[in-house]
């Protein structure tokens, strides 16, 4: 450690900086014997933990992985880079599609992952060599959204061309196995449950697609929707749209159960999510701040300023209170405050 | 050589363990963050936005050995890279000689040059022509020889120039033994013997092989000598090995030998297995009868002694240079060959052929049996052959391929030649829709039996008049086929002696003007080389004749043929049917003459045949946004802003989902989609040409009524959009049944009733029937509405009540009141004239405001309309409707317009009240469109032409009977 530290240079910042903060996170750990002081309410990941320049254009899209630990930034250079979260070390850059990269996501078992981009492709990596697997080619324009499902049998993607796209990981099948066309225009946000399909489109509609009931649930928001979620319960869905809002929607009724405004989405594609208890509603806004409501009231909880320019993506952490937000070329990790203290000695 | 092989591996393995280590230290540094230490500084990550590597310039892209000299490529096929200096061995400066090397001072060296000298190094690499490699040297290898090489040796050996060169070397050769002989040693095999079992011989035939005869100059075997070994060893219970087998040379003779030539036999030399005992490789053949002979004197020569090496000067003796050959030693007759012999030839030897029958006791190799082994106590089972089944005389081993023909691909005679050769002429192919269909054809299918009284216009006609037509038509035709046989040749319609000049003029002028200019263009558009004929475009596909025609057109237009046109019509159609062929055809070319290739390929077919009136709509069709807009307004998500679909989802998403098939039947894949009526502006169209007569007299009958129908397909309303969701085949019967429906539900029509003041009894009347033909009094009725109908709409607005949806009908009556129908004098109509089973018809297209207000959204001022009609003068009604129609137009702003006409009139009391009802309504409306339909089917119209109300009534009566 001491070598690194001393033999650093400037550019190596983020590098260092990671690694000094792992370190002395582990110690402290170790020594503290008092309770923290902290009140133990859901804790926000209110505080800036590191930026990582991902020097890869702007990023379109940051999510994190299965289970939190790395993170997948999609550049505009049509490169796509896994990232340690907790030193900011790049880890791998998967290059390959021919235009900007617009989604991606990471397989259950970190072992693949899959990327959507303008080039109206859909790639499936092998995360250990960084080769492509698979090319899955069909859709008509570019691919807004893509997803693993729960066993990362089926990718979905969802693309401008209004249809969404369910292709088989499993076998050299060149065609999906089946296409949503329901929607009118270009679908924006595809989640996987379990057994549900969530699409957000344009035309307004959020569509549920229930494989095990056999019933699509269309419900209307007369705005154009730019991201779509559940919750972590699988009870509600949280859908953003153009109109400034985020709605939070009762899933099996279609009723709303909680309205969050005060951030600005007029535009862009800005992506939504809950926290990780489901406690907060996460949207970004193109103010250049992520905005936290409180679920059940509505309230807002806080404004993290992350820069002037617009939030283009987030991705909250599965299990802690860590926040991934994404500006320009810069991904940053947020966190509770404890680290941030830490860093700051 | 081990060692260093030692040592390499020792060195591999652990770099091997070294990397595992390296990577183990890779994998595990993402793990385990807490206590990772990282040494050192990370290499910068690579700088995507640092300036791109520019593309390497094609003059610097070269090719270079190991030792950086250029090569040149000069193709795969010519040899790959050049060597040397332009291939050859010079340089720059040319070829320059070994230098001058003086042999004064010192001599020079002999240089013993060899290929590799003018080699390069590159040759000896692994790819080169001559790789130099560390292999194992053949002490190493395992003990199992090269059998193959081996017999090759053996045979170069035979046919070697010097008999036996090889000999030596063999001689000399490690022994190596594969591991086949070291089994067969081990059972008890010795070298020289035939592997086999071992076989009690006859003393007779155990003479041992004595060498080879091959020499041929041996006088016959001493019969004395063999005797005396047969009395010598023969005891009973001995058994010997067969005899070794020399494998059978197939090489060809290519050399200048004699026949029968054999040189020295390498393996009786080898082996040693000579009668004397003992290795006499060196001995002739002669030397050794020789000493059988009785001198007993071996006497070995030095040196290398064979048949064509002569005598040496330090030989003492000559013996048998000239060497004499005898008859003896070849055979003189054809017969089995000995038993005994060594070489069997071709065939297989004779005692393994008798051994066949009873050998199974002959398993006795030798006692020694390897370890582990026992003899099988039975034989194994010998396999049956079956003999192929016999064929038949007339088999002939060739598949040939019943051809496979897409019907809906191919042309219309291919598939009916393969339907007919199959014997099974489908008719579902040759359905006709509709409208192609003869009434009588109709009336079949419907089940009807047919109308009474005339059939035919001729039937009418006096015997004589009928015999006048027939014989003109017998002169037509026969005009005609005389017209046609010129006419194949000229191209162009030059004839004039058809029925009827003038229509043969103008066909004249037509098919001239295609001729010139448009044939031209045709013909250059379909006869470039890119034109797509993959898939061509049929445009005649419900008539596979014309089709084929066609298709004969395009085909014969594509090899550039200018008369492609008048040689594949039909000459037997009339003179007419050509012409408009013609014509068609030629549109048909202009219009699908294949893109060039770049820009086809930009397209895709259709999905929907466009002379399909079909179309695949999703069944379930989503609630009115309107609605849902405002709820969302409200923000009342829920109910209102959900719509459910069932939503057939693919077996294996399902599957891959481990989520049970919600509907394991069905075939279906996503939202479950129904046929439905097309609605677009090709439809209306399609239409008026199936019957233009009719069509062409309705429009005659409703454009001095002031209607502008044309302008109708064009502008599409929200009815439309209710109407693609909901009407089936035929929209206007369904109304029809509606209407009836209601009738029959006995709600009579107020206002109806209150202008058919005259006779209210004769409203049951047509009710009743309904079954049968109208009768006589209701056309005359019809013809007759208008004059009336006047009075009673002034009357009506009086009397204006719940029956909202009359209120907008009745601006269409003014029309009549302008133009009249010249029936409307009949005075004997009045009574039936408004019998409400009649008057509930609805209008279907000819009204305008029908399209714009579907039964979802009644007008917001339906009733005031009419009011305010009635006070101007039959002009400004013309106006008025003009600009009520406009405000329809303009759907934006009925409430303000609305609330000018409220302004207006004077008296309206149910009018506000109306209006709730109807926002009410319009709920339901549009959840039970039925209820909607039957409403608006209520609302009466009498501005309908006579004729369309007889097409109403017919296809009333088409329902009915079905």
């Amino acid at each position: 450690m001491k070598i690194g530290t001393n033999a650093r240079k400037k550019q190596c910042k983020v590098w260092s900086r990671a690694g000094s903060v792992s370190l002395l996170c582990g110690r402290r750990k170790r020594k503290m014997a008092f309770p923290q002081p902290r009140p133990q309410l859901p804790q926000l990941p209110q505080h800036l933990l590191r930026t990582v320049d991902c020097q890869q254009g702007a990023i379109r899209a940051v999510r994190f992985n299965a289970d939190g630990n790395y993170m997948l930034s999609c550049g505009s250079d049509k490169t796509l880079r896994l990232w340690s979260v907790s030193r900011g070390t790049l880890l791998k850059t998967y290059s390959g599609h021919g235009y900007e990269v617009l989604d991606a996501d990471g397989s259950f078992d970190n072992s693949q992952i899959c990327s959507c981009s303008s080039d109206k492709t859909v790639i499936l990596w092998d995360v250990a060599t960084g080769q492509v697997t698979r090319k899955l080619r069909g859709h008509a324009g570019k691919v807004n959204c893509v997803q693993f499902n729960e066993e990362a049998t089926v990718i979905i993607s969802g693309s401008i061309d209004c249809s969404v796209r369910c292709w088989d990981t499993r076998s050299r099948r060149p065609e999906p196995i089946q296409i949503l066309d329901e929607a009118r225009d270009s679908v924006s946000s595809v989640k996987v449950s379990e057994h549900e399909l969530l699409t957000g489109s344009v035309d307004g509609r959020v569509r549920r697609y229930d494989l095990r009931v056999g019933q699509l649930y269309v419900d209307f928001i007369n705005s154009p929707i730019t991201c779509v979620c559940f919750s972590q319960d699988g009870q509600c869905t949280l859908s953003a749209s153009l109109d400034g809002t985020v709605r939070l929607l009762d899933k099996s009724t279609g009723e709303m159960l909680g309205e969050y405004y005060g951030h600005k989405n007029n535009s862009y594609k800005l992506d939504c999510c809950l926290s990780n208890k489901d406690t907060h509603v996460l949207s970004c806004s193109e103010d250049g701040h992520v905005y936290c409501w409180d679920l059940v009231e509505g309230s807002l909880s806080f404004k993290l300023p992350v820069g002037k320019a617009v939030v283009q993506s987030l991705s909250f952490h599965p299990s802690e209170p860590r926040l991934l937000t994404a500006m320009e070329g810069r991904a940053q990790v947020w966190g509770a405050e404890s680290e941030d203290k830490t860093e700051a000695e | 050589m081990v060692f260093l092989r030692f040592g390499i591996v020792f060195q591999q393995s652990f770099l091997n363990v070294e990397g595992r280590r390296l990577c183990g230290n890779m994998a595990s540094d993402s793990e385990e963050e807490q206590d990772f230490v990282s040494f050192g500084t990370p290499l910068e990550p690579l700088e995507d936005d640092a300036p791109l590597k520019k593309p390497v310039p094609l003059h610097e892209q070269t090719v270079k050995d190991e030792k950086g000299r250029f090569q040149r490529f000069h193709g795969a096929f010519t040899g790959g890279f050049s060597a040397g200096y332009f291939n050859t061995v010079g340089s720059k400066e040319g070829w320059t000689p070994s230098t001058f090397v003086s042999s004064r001072q010192q001599k020079a060296a002999k240089v013993n040059a060899r290929p590799e000298d003018f080699m390069d190094d590159e040759d000896f690499s692994e790819h080169g022509i001559a790789p130099r490699e560390i292999t194992t040297t053949e002490d190493f290898t395992s003990g199992r020889r090269d059998q193959i090489r081996d017999k090759a040796r053996a045979l170069i050996s035979l046919v070697a120039p010097i008999p036996g060169d090889t000999l030596l070397e063999d001689l000399i050769a490690p022994a190596r033994t594969s591991m086949g002989v070291e089994l067969l040693r081990k059972m008890g095999w010795k070298e020289g013997q035939g592997v086999g079992p071992r076989a009690k011989r006859k003393p007779c035939t155990q003479k041992p092989d004595g060498g080879p005869r091959v020499y041929g100059c041996a006088l016959p075997p001493n019969g004395s000598e063999e005797s005396e070994e047969e009395d010598d060893y023969i005891p009973e219970n001995v058994t010997f090995a067969p005899k070794d087998v020399t494998p059978i040379n197939f090489t060809p003779k290519d050399d200048l030998h004699g026949l029968g030539y054999q040189g020295l036999d390498p393996q009786q030399a080898l082996m040693g297995v000579s009668s004397t005992g003992h290795i006499d490789l060196f001995t002739l053949d002669s030397d050794r009868t020789s000493s059988l002979f009785g001198d007993g004197q071996i006497r070995r020569r030095a040196g290398m002694s064979g048949q064509a090496f002569g005598v040496g000067a330090l030989e003492e003796d000559d013996d048998d240079i000239y060497h004499k050959d005898t008859l003896s030693n070849y055979d003189t007759v054809l017969e089995g060959e000995e038993p005994g012999d060594g070489l069997y030839g071709w065939t297989a030897p004779e005692q393994y052929n008798q051994k066949k029958k009873g050998s199974s006791k002959e398993f006795s190799y030798l006692g020694k049996i390897l370890e582990g082994f026992t003899l099988a106590s039975k034989p194994p089972e010998a396999k049956m052959i079956f003999p192929p089944p016999d064929l038949p005389r007339d088999y002939r081993p060739v598949h040939y391929f019943r051809p496979v023909v897409d019907v809906a691909n191919a042309s219309p005679i291919v598939a009916q030649a393969l339907l007919a050769s199959r014997g099974q002429m489908s008719t579902e192919s040759q359905d006709k829709g509709r409208h192609q269909l003869e009434s009588s054809q109709r009336r079949q299918l419907l089940g009807e039996s047919a109308l009474k009284g005339p059939t035919s216009v001729f039937d009418l006609l006096d015997t004589k008049d009928k015999e006048r037509l027939e014989s003109i038509r017998r002169l037509a035709e026969k005009r005609r086929t005389v017209a046609v046989l010129p006419e194949e040749n000229q191209g162009p319609m030059v004839t004039v002696n058809t029925v009827s000049t003038t229509a043969n003029f103008s066909q004249n002028a037509l098919s001239s003007r295609f001729q010139s200019a448009d044939s031209e263009q045709v013909l250059s558009a379909w006869s470039s080389p890119t034109a797509d004929t993959a898939r061509p475009f049929r445009p005649f596909e419900k008539n596979p004749e014309k089709q084929a025609r066609y298709d004969l057109y395009i085909s014969k237009l594509k090899q550039g043929q200018k008369d492609a046109l008048e040689s594949s019509l039909d000459p037997n159609m009339t003179e007419w049917e050509r012409g408009r062929e013609r014509d068609e055809f030629m549109r048909a070319a202009m219009l699908y003459k294949p893109s060039s290739s770049s820009l086809s390929s930009r397209f895709t077919r259709a999905k929907q045949d466009d002379d399909d009136d079909t179309v695949e709509v999703p069944r379930d069709q989503e609630n009115d946004v309107d609605d849902k807009q405002a709820a969302v307004r409200m923000k009342m998500f829920g109910k209102l802003t959900r719509d459910t679909f069932e939503w057939h989802p693919d077996k294996l998403l399902c599957k891959r989902f481990n989520v049970p098939d919600p509907y394991p039947g069905s075939g279906l894949v996503g939202l479950p989609k129904v046929k439905r009526d097309k609605f677009s502006v090709f439809n209306f169209l399609t239409l008026s040409e199936s019957d233009p007569g009719d069509k062409g007299n309705w429009c005659a009958a409703t454009a001095p009524q002031g209607t502008p129908k044309t302008a109708q397909p064009g502008k599409k309303s929200r009815w439309d959009v209710s109407a693609q969701a909901e009407p089936p085949k035929d929209p206007l019967s369904k109304f029809l049944s509606m209407a009836r429906n209601e009738a029959s539900a006995s709600q009579p029509d107020q206002s109806r009733e209150a202008t058919s003041t005259p006779t209210p009894e004769s409203k049951p009347e047509p009710l009743e029937e309904e079954e049968t033909r109208p009768p006589m009094d209701l056309f005359k009725a019809i013809f007759a509405s208008s004059s009336d109908e006047k009075s009673s709409s002034s009357s009506e607005e009086e009397s204006d009540n719940e029956e909202n949806e009359s209120g907008p009908e009745e601006m269409a009556l003014t029309p009549h009141t302008i133009l009249p129908p010249s029936s409307s004098a009949v005075p004997e109509v009045k009574p039936l004239a408004t019998d409400p089973y009649l008057a509930s018809c609805p209008p279907k297209d000819p009204c305008p405001q029908e399209e714009e207000f579907g039964p979802r959204l009644p007008p917001p001022s339906s009733s005031s309309e009419p009011k305010h009609q009635s006070s101007v003068s039959p002009l400004m009604e013309k106006v008025q409707k003009k600009k009520s129609k406009e405000k329809h137009k303009a759907k934006k702003e009925p409430r303000h317009k609305e609330k000018k006409h409220k302004k207006k009139t004077k008296t309206h009391k149910g009018k506000d009240k109306k209006k709730k009802k109807k926002k009410k309504q319009k709920k339901t409306e549009e959840n039970t469109g039925s209820s909607g339909d039957s409403e608006d089917s209520s609302s009466p119209d009498d501005a309908v032409s006579t004729e369309e109300l007889l097409k109403r009534l017919q296809s009333l009566r088409g329902k009915e009977l079905q």
